[in-house]
């Protein structure tokens, strides 16, 4: 019998929506079949929270899901001591969606000093810098199971993966979300007749959408393989960057008119440029609906 | 070799805005400027190929020659207040040293529309001017000294009471010199402008 990876799923300050987003993968059998939980909130597993505190069970992966804080506790225990123990005995470490990462949204939960496991938010922390060769994270809220699951048989098979400088994997992070929207042409001509639920429009103008600014693949790579937010009308909130949550996800920050966020890498002259140029079209058939008339 | 031909153009450009400024932009025809420049008709339009297309040029030029001066005062280090006035200031003074450039603004681009409208659709023609604008404003709001509105409602604010000014002087209603009314005109632009 194949040797299977022995996974330890950790769970800190969390909303447990990153393990119902992993319960959506769609070879899960598969996944079974060459990786064990030797502990996982909601799946069977070999041994109780209690054995994990109180004893050191052999385990190759720490997956972290959650905000953390020292005065958070597992088990009696703190969920820091628990880090640090296993993080001692395993090959990697991997800081499982946005909270775990940068913080997100717990980070604004009523624990002392919560944050991510290496940054509170942008900001790199000084803790645990020793765990920074082993960690690799995936933000996400949730993140998306395939990106969790390939990142963990990238570390089953030894690949080197190129990390991002918020260790996030390149392969899944180095685009943005607008990468594969189906509203680039409205994009390109800015076009923002959008309503929420309508499949037409580009909704970074006016609806908050932070795709263009966001890293990730959730346009490359569908959501139950079949699709993401701005497919069915909402736009991106921009879960994947430390800054997420922001306010006002359905509305964007303008100044006198202009986007207060542009393009990764578009300088605001550039942009403002070709803005003027694109507005300068009139496309009758993106300004009136396709469909549905 | 470009940088000739260019300079040609430049030169047919300048003398084309001064005889509009002085005949008018029909009354003006292309062996009009074609014989202020000693030049050969046919030479002209090596050029341009039309006077619609000079037009079209002019109106470009005059962008981005604008928009240079412009983008010199939004790098600078200083208050909204300040590259207010500045701008205002450069606007009077180029009114002054190429009244020209300004009258053809005025008075053939936003009345002679029909000219424009084949390559000149929103502000393709004024891009260079416009997104520095734009960039005044958007900077005066980030940094909290603008009050967050329309763009449309501020920049017709801004420029049309510039344009109103220097329309005012051409008319020789103004009593006094452009430049002194700087200072209240940057008072008063700002003010309906400004965040408090």
């Amino acid at each position: 019998m194949k040797k299977k990876m022995r996974v330890l799923w950790l769970s800190a300050i969390a909303c447990n929506g990153n393990t119902h987003s992993f319960l959506n993968y769609p070879y899960m059998e598969q996944f079974l079949d060459d990786f064990e939980f030797i502990y996982h909130p909601v799946i069977d597993s070999e041994y109780s929270l209690e054995d994990i505190v109180s004893k050191e069970i052999t385990c190759d992966i720490l997956l972290i899901e959650g905000a953390i804080s020292k005065e958070f506790k597992r088990a009696d225990v703190s969920v820091v001591d628990i880090i640090e123990k296993y993080s001692k005995i395993v090959q990697k470490i991997v800081t499982v969606g946005t909270c775990a990462t940068f913080g997100g949204i717990f980070r604004e939960s009523g624990y002392e000093e919560t944050s991510g496991l290496h940054f509170d938010k942008e900001e790199p922390l000084k803790t645990h810098k020793d765990l920074l060769d082993k960690t690799i994270s995936v933000s996400g809220c949730p993140v998306h199971p395939e990106v969790l699951v390939n990142t963990l048989y990238a570390i089953k098979k030894s690949a080197a993966l190129k990390l991002d400088n918020f260790l996030r994997p390149k392969e899944f992070y180095a685009y943005t979300v607008h990468n594969g929207c189906t509203r680039n042409e409205y994009f390109e001509y800015k076009v923002d007749n959008h309503r929420f639920g309508e499949l037409e429009g580009c909704m970074f103008y006016d609806h908050g959408c932070q795709a263009p600014f966001t890293h990730g693949s959730c346009n490359k790579i569908l959501w139950n393989e079949v699709n993401s937010k701005t497919r069915a009308g909402v736009p991106c909130m921009g879960c994947t960057e430390p800054t997420f949550p922001r306010q006002n996800l359905f509305s964007t920050k303008k100044n006198m008119a202009i986007p207060e966020n542009l393009p990764v890498g578009v300088g605001k002259r550039v942009y403002l440029t070709l803005a003027g140029i694109s507005k300068a079209f009139k496309i009758d058939r993106l300004e009136k609906k396709l469909i549905d008339d | 070799m470009l940088d000739k031909k260019q300079l040609k153009k430049e030169q047919i450009i300048q003398t084309a805005l001064e005889l509009f400024a002085s005949k008018g932009f029909y009354s003006t025809t292309i062996p009009d400027i074609a014989l202020s420049l000693k030049m050969s008709v046919g030479n002209m339009y090596n050029y341009f190929k039309s006077k619609d297309t000079l037009a079209i040029e002019i109106i470009k030029y005059i962008s981005a020659y604008l928009g240079e001066k412009l983008k010199e005062i939004n790098e600078q280090e200083i208050s909204t207040k300040e590259k207010t006035r500045k701008i205002v200031e450069i606007y009077f003074k180029t009114a002054s040293l190429k009244p020209e450039m300004i009258d053809y603004f005025l008075r053939i681009y936003l009345s002679n529309r029909e000219v424009f409208k084949e390559s000149c659709e929103g502000m393709l023609c004024v891009n260079e001017f416009v997104t520095e604008i734009m960039i005044y404003f958007e900077e005066g709001v980030k940094c909290g000294d603008l009050r967050e509105q329309d763009f449309f409602s501020a920049f017709g604010l801004f420029m049309g009471y510039l344009g109103g000014m220097v329309f005012l002087k051409g008319e020789n209603v103004l009593p006094k010199d452009l430049n002194d009314y700087v200072d209240d005109i940057t008072f008063n632009i700002y003010k309906a402008l400004s965040a408090e």
